[in-house]
C-alpha cells in the first residue's frame, strides 16, 4: 500500500490538544502512559512472588486487599492507544514488522539500546510519578509548574545525551 | 452546568486512548528516529506537536473555566517535587535519546510493527521492578524540595492565566520560527 504522509505538526498538535481537552472534560485528568507498565509490573510481580510484592513499599499498596492493578483507567487507555495507533498505521500504509533504531547498529544492538532506554525511562517515570504524556503534556496543559519542571529536565538532559549520542544515529 | 463528568471506566479509557494513539501515529510520533532526532536538534516535530497540543488544551480549559463549564478544582494538577520531577524527566530524556521512545510513544511505535518499540516497553516494566526494589531507600528523596500543592505557573509567577498563555504562545511561536528550516524533516527514516 502507498504510504500516506504524516500530518502537519501544527495540525497534529491541534488534534492532540482537542483529544486532551476532551479527556479532561470526560475524566477530570489528562492522558498518560507510564501507569500501564507500572500496573503490568505490579500484577506480574503479584503472580510470581505474592509475599514479596505485598510486602514491597511501592507495589504492595497497588495489590492490597485483592486489588487488581490491571483494572484501571490508564490500562484501558493504553490498550486503546495500541488499537488507535494500529488503525492509524494500517490506514497510512505503515504497518509492517521491523526493527528500527540507531543506524550504526544491527538488529541486536538496536534491541539492546531499546531495552536500556526503556529501563531508564520506566525507572525515571516512577521517580517523577509521570512521563512525557502524564506530566509533560497533561501536566503542562493545566499550566502546572510540575509539568514545566519535568519538560526542563526532559529536554535539558535529553538534549545533552542526544547530542552526545549523535554519531550513533548517523 | 459543570462539564467535568468524572467518567473513569473502561469505555472512557478506550475512547480517549484510541484517539490519543491515532493522533500520535498520524503525527509521526511513533517513529523512534524522528522522536530522538528532536533531542539531536535534527527535527522539531516533537516540540511543535507537543507545544501546540499543550497550548490548545490549556486555552480550551481556560475558556471552559471562564464560561463556568469547568472548575479548576475538578482537574488533576500535579505537584512539583523539584529533584524527583527533574531527575525523572532527565532519565526519560536519556531513554529517548538512546532507545528512541518515551513510554507512550513506544506503544505507538510498537503498534505499527516496530519490534524495538515492544522491547522498549518490556524495558519500562523492568525499570518499574528496579524502582520498586530500591523504593524504601530512595523514598525520602522522591518528595524532597516539594513545591506548593498543585501549583500553577500563574501562581508561581503571580500572573493571570491569560498572561501565562500569552507568554507561552510567544515562546512557542518564537522557537518554531527560529527552527523553521529544520521543522518536520521529510528525510527522517530509520529503515535499514
Amino acid at each position: 500500500m502507498r504510504q500516506r504522509p504524516i500530518w502537519n505538526a501544527y495540525l497534529a498538535g491541534a488534534a492532540l490538544g482537542l483529544v486532551l481537552l476532551l479527556t479532561f472534560v470526560l475524566t477530570g485528568h489528562g492522558l498518560g502512559a507510564s501507569g500501564a507498565p507500572t500496573a503490568v509490573a505490579a500484577a506480574a510481580s503479584d503472580v510470581l512472588a505474592p509475599t514479596a510484592t505485598q510486602g514491597n513499599g511501592y507495589l504492595g499498596p497497588m495489590v492490597a486487599e485483592g486489588n487488581n492493578p490491571l483494572n484501571s483507567w490508564i490500562v484501558w487507555e493504553v490498550l486503546g492507544m495500541g488499537i488507535g495507533a494500529l488503525l492509524a498505521a494500517w490506514w497510512s500504509g505503515r504497518l509492517r514488522l521491523r526493527v528500527e533504531g540507531a543506524p550504526r547498529f544491527g538488529t541486536g544492538g538496536r534491541l539492546a539500546l531499546a531495552l536500556f532506554g526503556g529501563i531508564a525511562s520506566g525507572f525515571g517515570a516512577r521517580v517523577s510519578a509521570g512521563c512525557t504524556s502524564g506530566l509533560g503534556l497533561s501536566g503542562a496543559a493545566t499550566l502546572a509548574t510540575a509539568g514545566f519542571v519535568f519538560l526542563i529536565g526532559f529536554f535539558g538532559f535529553g538534549l545533552l545525551t542526544g547530542l552526545l549520542t549523535r554519531r550513533m544515529w548517523q | 452546568m459543570i462539564l467535568s463528568f468524572g467518567w473513569n471506566g473502561p469505555l472512557s479509557g478506550l475512547v480517549c486512548g484510541v484517539l490519543f494513539g491515532y493522533v500520535l501515529q498520524r503525527g509521526g510520533l511513533g517513529n523512534g528516529c524522528r522522536l530522538s532526532a528532536q533531542l539531536r536538534l535534527q527535527d522539531w516535530t516533537v516540540f511543535n506537536v507537543m507545544f501546540t497540543a499543550i497550548l490548545v488544551a490549556a486555552s480550551g480549559l481556560y475558556v471552559l473555566e471562564l464560561a463556568g463549564l469547568v472548575r479548576q478544582t475538578d482537574l488533576f494538577v500535579p505537584t512539583t517535587y523539584l529533584w524527583a520531577t527533574l531527575l525523572g524527566g532527565a532519565l526519560i530524556g536519556t531513554g529517548m535519546s538512546v532507545g528512541g521512545y518515551c513510554p507512550g510513544t513506544s506503544i505507538v511505535g510498537a503498534a505499527a510493527g516496530r519490534l524495538d518499540g515492544i522491547v522498549f516497553f518490556v524495558g519500562l516494566i523492568i525499570g518499574v521492578f528496579l524502582f520498586a526494589g530500591i523504593y524504601d531507600r530512595i523514598a525520602p528523596m522522591l518528595t524532597a524540595a516539594a513545591g506548593p500543592e498543585a501549583q500553577t505557573l500563574g501562581q508561581l509567577l503571580g500572573l493571570p492565566v491569560w498572561a501565562v498563555l500569552a507568554l507561552l504562545i510567544g515562546c512557542a511561536v518564537a522557537v518554531s520560527w527560529f527552527t523553521r528550516r529544520t521543522g518536520t524533516s521529510p528525510s527522517i527514516t530509520c529503515a535499514d
